[in-house]
């Protein structure tokens, strides 16, 4: 059943872009996107990225936007991406990790389209460039906000799934309060979802009962932010900019901003200046934006001004040595800065996350 | 801790036993509808959306659950009048449901909405334990009550009596007289209207928000639930507390660390050393072993349930969807 309506969606997409590929100048831009625009997280920020390409560069009349929701990874992704192909875009945004295989199969065909895929790591064919985000040096800004604001020095932390992305955030999160204060302690619970508003506000529930006193998120629902709210705690938000949900609890909120990427490939494949990349952008890059800072005395929000400053141009890594494993063993020596590729594959923790990794 | 514990399980639990209880007399009436998670998504979207118009939750809720039942006459129409085939239809009600309540709530993203509060009885909900008997939101009790009324409409009146027996043989209940296609519409329209209110629970009560899809997968969870009750009501109240109690007790397993548990001295040594001790054994387990338990424990329940098949089979309409057609 979700194959046809794949199906469907996908014909329905080549019939509005045949009909606009008359106008043979007219730049079109296409994205595939993994959940529904509404989720008001992931997807939802990678089509505000999307609509504010278009308006930066000249709005409908200059380019073109084509996007199917909801595509799931695997066989399907290929089919769809296909299709986009055929109906006269010019670059395809596959924005999620999922579609890394598929994405490099049609461009293989496809040899005059621009291919960009997100969080991956393959690039078989020159027309296929790969784009990611720094979101840990957000998370280590929110780990040193979170050791001063935190009376108990323990944080609750709802996560999705073991991956390196998400365990990457965590020990970030975990670095970050430990430079303020060494014993902070990180209770970690698994949602094992991105997504069932529901159960995060469960996890969020259970952390507080606990005794946690400030709260983060790594699942993509503004629940957890609600819940921090009834109960009076503070939280960070995901994503989006949750300020309206928790008015009086939000400390800031790490906020994925694509739309600076998403003009800039555009315009360059416009003026014919497009090159292939592979970019791990962060705070320097524009493309990790930290909400702003509230809630919070103004000297928890100077430390955490500095640390962003400091991210920001490149004079501070989050994950400088010395900085031990959570078995007490050495990661990193004294100075040591950690390799990238060790990053994208990180699977363990550091000291003083109290959970035990759930191993994939 | 205890009483807040039990809260947060009495609010995961409500959704499910509302959509569940509903479905139940659906299903006691001999129709299977499966589109029980696109209601509830139709519920939320305009439970949040007419309570966002009008900043009273309480039109929200109504709202809520006359849209459900309108949206579960479409597939009374098509199961009943037409006699389509109900699994196949029941999913169509699901698909459309999802995608219909994301269109309707493309406006309602990202805006923080309004709570239906939990009652506040002064001296009662002060009480130890008050705020779980007194003190929760008027839906927990809604669902309380409609258990009960169920139970005792299904099993104790006539009218309930004429709904079983349809549901247990349609082509007997036609044959003397019952009006077998009104009184299945009424069944589905409850259904539809139950599970209305269930999405209305979450997106007014369990989080005030509207999200694409935002009860993942609780419809599907209320259907099984049915089954796990054999078509009995209060043991669809037992079946999704027990979920919900499972769902919750994991999450603070994960949350929980062996040193939180203190190490008494005396005769408390032996209770806080097997604390200590069953908890790093839990703790032990992966994550997603742990979440998937509801899950596994609903399976072992149902096995547990069925070994009595004499008794499994009086439980169960025997026409449990088959399309009728009278044949004048």
């Amino acid at each position: 059943m979700k194959k046809l309506l794949i199906a469907l969606a996908a014909s329905a997409a080549a019939i509005v872009a045949s009909s606009g590929a008359m106008a043979q100048d007219k730049m079109k831009a296409c994205f595939i996107y993994v959940g529904p625009i509404g989720d008001f997280g992931w997807s939802y920020q990678h089509h505000q990225g999307a609509l504010e390409m278009q308006k930066a560069l000249g709005g409908e009349e200059k380019v073109e936007i084509a996007y199917l929701e909801s595509v799931p990874e695997g066989a399907d992704a290929e089919r769809a991406i296909t299709n986009f192909a055929r109906s006269g875009c010019k670059i395809i945004f596959t924005t999620s990790f999922g579609y890394m295989d598929a994405t490099n199969a049609v461009a293989a065909k496809f040899p005059d389209i621009k291919f960009e895929h997100a969080t991956g790591f393959k690039r078989d064919t020159e027309n296929v460039s790969t784009y990611n985000s720094k979101f840990h040096e957000g998370r280590y800004v929110q780990g040193v906000i979170a050791a001063k604001m935190s009376q108990k020095g323990v944080a609750g932390y709802i996560a999705s799934f073991p991956i390196p992305e998400v365990v990457m955030g965590i020990n970030a999160f975990v670095l970050g309060a430990q430079s303020v204060n060494p014993d902070f302690k990180v209770k970690v619970v698994w949602a094992n979802t991105w997504f069932d508003p529901g159960k995060e506000a469960d996890a969020a529930k259970a952390l507080l009962d606990q005794g946690v006193d400030v709260i983060t998120q790594h699942t993509d629902s503004t629940a957890p932010m609600q819940v921090a709210a009834e109960r009076k705690v503070k939280a960070f938000g995901q994503a989006s900019d949750m300020i309206k949900f928790g008015p009086e609890t939000q400390l800031t909120a790490i906020v994925d901003d694509w739309g600076p990427y998403y003009t800039e490939r555009v315009k360059a494949l416009m003026d014919g200046t497009y090159k292939q990349i592979d970019i791990w952008g962060g705070m320097k890059e524009g493309h990790v934006v930290m909400a702003p800072y509230l809630n919070m005395p103004d000297d928890v929000k100077k430390a955490a001004e500095e640390v962003q400053a400091k991210i920001t141009d490149g004079s501070f890594n989050p994950f400088t040595g010395p900085i031990k494993k959570q078995d007490g063993s050495e990661w990193l020596a004294a100075g040591a800065v950690a390799p990238d590729g060790e990053l994208l594959g990180l699977n363990f923790y550091v000291n003083g996350v109290d959970d035990q990794l759930p191993k994939n | 801790m205890f009483e807040s514990i039990l809260l947060t399980i009495a609010t995961a639990a409500t959704p499910l036993l509302i959509a569940a209880i509903g479905e139940l007399v659906v299903e006691r009436s001999g129709v299977l509808n499966l589109g029980v998670e696109g209601m509830m998504l139709m519920g939320a979207v305009t439970g949040f959306g007419a309570a966002l118009a009008t900043g009273n939750p309480w039109i929200g809720v109504l709202a809520a659950i006359v849209v459900g039942a309108l949206f579960s006459l479409l597939f009374g129409f098509l199961a009943l009048t037409l006699a389509t085939n109900q699994v196949a239809t029941g999913l169509a009600l699901t698909l459309l449901g999802i995608g219909l309540s994301g269109m309707i709530g493309t406006a309602f993203i990202g805006q923080p909405g309004v709570k239906l509060t939990a009652i506040y009885i002064p001296g009662l909900t002060d009480l130890p334990m008050g705020r779980f008997f007194f003190g929760q939101d008027p839906l927990f009790y809604i669902s309380i009550l409609l258990v009960a009324a169920v139970g005792w409409f299904l099993f104790r009146t006539r009218a309930g009596l004429t709904l079983r027996s349809i549901g247990d043989s349609h082509t007997a209940a036609h044959a003397l007289g019952i009006k077998v296609i009104p009184i299945r519409y009424a069944a589905v329209a409850f259904g539809g209207a139950c599970a209305g209110l269930a999405g209305a629970q979450m997106s007014l009560v369990y989080t005030s928000q509207w999200i694409e899809n935002m009860t993942a997968g609780r419809g599907w969870i209320a259907l099984a639930l049915v089954v796990f009750a054999s078509w009995r009501p209060w043991r669809v109240l037992l079946g999704a507390y027990l979920f919900g109690a499972i769902t919750i007790a994991q999450l603070h397993v994960q949350a929980l660390s062996v040193n939180d548990i203190p190490v008494a001295s005396g005769a408390m040594w032996i209770v806080s050393e097997s604390g200590r001790w069953l908890l790093g054994l839990l703790k032990s387990v992966p994550a997603q072993f742990l979440s998937s338990l509801p899950y596994l424990a609903t399976v072992v329940v149902l096995v547990l349930i069925s070994r009595n098949r004499r008794m499994t089979l009086i439980n169960t309409p025997a026409s449990l969807g088959k399309p009728f057609v009278p044949d004048r």
